[in-house]
Order: C-alpha cells, then sequence, then structure tokens
C-alpha cells in the first residue's frame, strides 16, 4: 500500500513520511564519506573521492568546492545535484555582497543552502537533492571557525566535527535501520579524540584518519582542504596527504604494539 | 564636470579619477573613490549619472567575481570589457538606460601585458594606450599624443600623470582639488601619490 503515497513528492503516508526524502538521504547513505573537522583555529574538510581513469582530467572531479573568498563546502551523494546547488549559493553569495556590501556569513549560506532543499520537498514537479553538504567557513571579523551541515530535507545543523560513512547515522530517519559498525566506531574515535583546542595538524590529522577507515586505497583517493583566518583555504597536495597516511599508519602500529605488550604481560 | 583618465606604460596602467562629489553648485565631498576593483589586477574607473555609475560598477565587479568562482580562472581584461560592453549595450535598449562612461584598466598575467579600454553609455569600446572621459578629454589628448610612449616607465609615468594633473588644474574651470591616482600591474592594484 506503500507505494500509492511515493508517487507524488508532496504526498505525505498515512503514518508520516515523505518517501522521496527519505529515499534522497538513502542516496546520501550511498554516497562517498566526507569529514569536516573544525580545530581551533582551522576547519578541515575531507573526501572520499573515486579514483579518476587514466585519461580522465582529474581536475574536473571536485568534491570540495569554494562558494566565496571565506566559505567552502563539501558534499557527499549525487554530484550534478550539488552543481546545481552550488551555483544557487554561488550567486548568492555575490548577490549578498552586492546589497549589503558585506561577505554572507556561514550560518547564514547555510540557511540559505537548507531552504533552497526544503523548497524542493514541498514543490510540484520538482525531487529533492540527493545530497548533504558540509560548510566551513569564518564570518568577517571574526576568529572562530565555523562547520555546518545540511541534508535533503533542508534541516541544517552547527558541528564541531561531522562524519559520514557509507551508512552515515541519520538518527532522526532511520533509528530503526541498522548502523553499520564502522560508521559507530569512526564516530566513538572521534568523539574521544576531539577537544576544542585541536591544533591545524591535528585537525587535518583527525580528518585524514578517519577517512582511512573507510578509504582504502589511501592518499590518493583523499582530497583535503584546510581554511585557516590567515592563509584562507588550501587544497592539500597529494605528498602532504601521503606524508599523513604513512605518520597515521606508524602510529597505529605502535598502538597494537603497546595493545600486545601488556596483554602478553599478564598472560605469561 | 567629471574627469577620469589612464594610460598605459611598459608593464602597467596608470589611471587618474577626480575625487570630487558635486551637486548643483554644491560640493559635497572630495575624497571619493570612483573605480572599482573587478578582480585582483582590472580596475573600472566610471563617471557620469551619480547613482547609475556605483550600482552598475558594482553589478559587473560582483558578475565578474561570480565567473571567476564558478570557473576558477580570472577574466583577461578584454574579457571584462567585452561583456561590460554588453551589459552596458543591452542596458541601453531597455526603457530605463544606466548614463555611464568608464574606463577599464588590467593587466593580464598570461600576455604579460598591461591594456586599456574606453566605453561609454552608448555602449561602444575601444582598446586604447591612453583614455579620458568628460572634459579632461578636451585637455589631456594633446599631452598623451605629445608626450605618451609605450614603453613609459613608472617614474616617467608619474611626471606625465602630473603634468595631465596640473594641465587640468591650471586651464579647467572646475576647480578639481585632489586626484585619486591608481597602478594597475602583476602586483594587483595599488594607490600611489603623485
Amino acid at each position: 500500500m506503500a507505494r500509492s503515497y511515493d508517487r507524488a513528492l508532496t504526498v505525505f503516508s498515512p503514518d508520516g513520511h515523505l518517501f522521496q526524502v527519505e529515499y534522497a538521504i538513502e542516496a546520501v547513505r550511498k554516497g562517498t564519506c566526507a569529514v569536516g573537522v573544525r580545530g581551533k583555529n582551522c576547519v578541515v574538510l575531507g573526501v572520499e573521492k573515486k579514483s579518476v581513469l587514466k585519461l580522465q582530467d582529474p581536475r574536473t572531479v571536485r568534491k570540495i568546492v569554494m562558494l566565496d573568498d571565506h566559505v567552502c563546502m563539501a558534499f557527499a551523494g549525487l554530484s550534478a545535484d550539488a552543481r546545481v546547488l552550488v551555483n544557487k549559493a554561488r550567486v548568492e553569495c555575490q548577490s549578498h555582497r552586492l546589497t549589503v556590501e558585506d561577505p554572507v556569513s556561514i550560518e547564514y549560506i547555510t540557511c540559505y543552502i537548507a531552504s533552497v532543499q526544503q523548497k524542493y520537498t514541498q514543490s510540484g514537479g520538482v525531487r529533492p537533492f540527493g545530497i548533504s553538504t558540509l560548510i566551513m567557513g569564518f564570518d568577517a571579523n571574526d576568529k572562530t571557525p565555523r562547520l555546518y551541515q545540511t541534508d535533503p530535507s533542508g534541516i541544517y545543523y552547527a558541528w564541531k566535527i561531522e562524519i559520514w560513512l557509507k551508512a552515515s547515522n541519520y538518527g532522526d530517519y532511520f533509528n530503526k535501520d541498522g548502523q553499520e559498525l564502522s560508521s559507530n566506531t569512526v564516530r566513538e574515535f572521534l568523539e574521544k579524540n576531539y577537544h576544542d583546542e585541536l591544533s591545524t595538524d591535528e585537525a587535518i590529522k583527525l580528518t585524514v584518519r578517519s577517512l582511512l577507515e573507510v578509504v582504502q586505497t589511501g592518499a590518493k583517493n583523499i582530497e583535503i582542504a584546510v581554511m585557516t583566518l590567515d592563509a584562507g583555504i588550501k587544497n592539500l597536495e597529494i605528498d602532504e596527504v601521503e606524508g599523513i597516511v604513512t605518520e597515521i599508519e606508524k602510529e597505529k602500529e605502535a598502538e597494537a604494539e603497546k595493545k600486545k605488550k601488556p596483554s602478553a604481560s599478564t598472560s605469561t | 564636470m567629471e574627469c577620469i583618465f589612464g594610460f598605459t606604460g611598459k608593464d602597467f596602467v596608470m589611471t587618474a579619477t577626480d575625487s570630487t562629489v558635486a551637486q548643483s553648485i554644491l560640493i559635497v565631498k572630495s575624497t571619493e573613490d570612483k573605480s572599482r576593483a573587478l578582480s585582483k589586477r582590472i580596475l573600472l574607473l566610471f563617471a557620469g549619472e551619480s547613482g547609475d555609475t556605483v550600482q552598475f560598477a558594482e553589478f559587473i565587479q560582483r558578475n565578474v567575481r561570480l565567473y571567476e568562482i564558478r570557473n576558477g580562472v580570472e577574466l583577461s581584461t578584454k574579457s571584462a570589457a567585452t561583456f561590460t560592453r554588453r551589459e552596458l549595450a543591452d542596458n541601453l535598449r531597455s526603457r530605463k538606460q544606466y548614463s555611464v562612461n568608464l574606463i577599464l584598466a588590467g593587466y593580464d598575467l598570461t600576455t604579460e601585458l598591461p591594456s586599456l579600454y574606453q566605453l561609454d553609455y552608448l555602449g561602444s569600446s575601444v582598446s586604447a594606450p591612453f583614455a579620458a572621459h568628460g572634459y579632461a578629454a578636451h585637455f589631456l589628448f594633446s599631452i598623451f599624443d605629445r608626450y605618451h610612449r609605450p614603453d613609459l616607465s613608472l617614474e616617467e609615468a608619474k611626471a606625465l600623470m602630473k603634468m595631465c594633473v596640473g594641465e587640468l588644474q591650471r586651464r579647467f574651470l572646475v576647480n578639481l582639488s585632489h586626484f585619486t591616482v591608481k597602478v594597475v600591474d602583476k602586483d594587483g592594484i595599488r594607490e600611489i601619490a603623485i
């Protein structure tokens, strides 16, 4: 019976669900991984990027995009949908500057993106955006790094740290669904390791480390963008990411050895 | 009564605008900047109807920036001039047009050449080694014809700029006390004192 309620987007099912919106969130869950970490003076976005074919130009495959000089966005889900949303957001950024002569605040542009996404869950003849976004940046005349998230239903949140994995936990919608173990372990790992005073290097490392949980192929499939107040937006080169990856692997080995030793001593 | 003008040098463009805002017979302000940076190395000078000028310049400024963010490349001076001219020409054929005269000064990193465009409210666009709008043109073109060379050094350009400003202040009926002089080169746009 449920089928008859997911034809038209704007029709609720009897138990109060909008199926198309939930399917859109499903599309996000099937998408690639994105992580955002907020440090003391910086924000870091990291995404898993698909391997580029040998003859393809890697320049055209971007998952972290600039919205304005001080705003950066990463997304998970359908890239084609993202392009439309990015376009609208970029126009809004410039339009805001034109009307009030100030750059947009990060909350404002997040709210704008979320309301566009919401509009597409309530109008006829459209379908929702199959993407969730992470938005990072600094407000004008303010030193606090900001990190926000929006999802296809049009909700937005401010975050200290955020991660989506292949099955990320959207408690609001999928609390009955079984979540993949990896998502929870990484989340627990992040919650344990996060503190408000993260330095830029620590924040980058934390981002890469959480990405490595899902990215098997290592540095070449990781894209990292770092934003600090002084240096602005900077995309890390592949050798820099590789350096961090090897560093993390060493740390992990050391940790594993540590774990082994005490257990060995107790057993003897 | 407004004066905007500029000329190219060896690897830069030097521009000047008068800094006076006048309403009827009254001087309202004498420190106004009648230019907007379209990008890091493109400067737009404007003169004309006072509301229209800033409105149009900022509209162009935001659109050029939008283009840069969307495409990840900077516009060349020529492209920016073509876009601006097109906007003016389209606007001219609307019900109420902008009456704005413009000079576009830029330095292109790809060609490593400075360039200067003179645009008027009727939608014409001319690339020239020197340009002037308004009454300034009557006084300055003879100076440019006599003293301008395409390979001017910065010091020579400053001397030429002094000559231009001096001529305007000596011969022009309207008292223009202060000029804002800017240089566009490979390092960007900066204001200089002459």
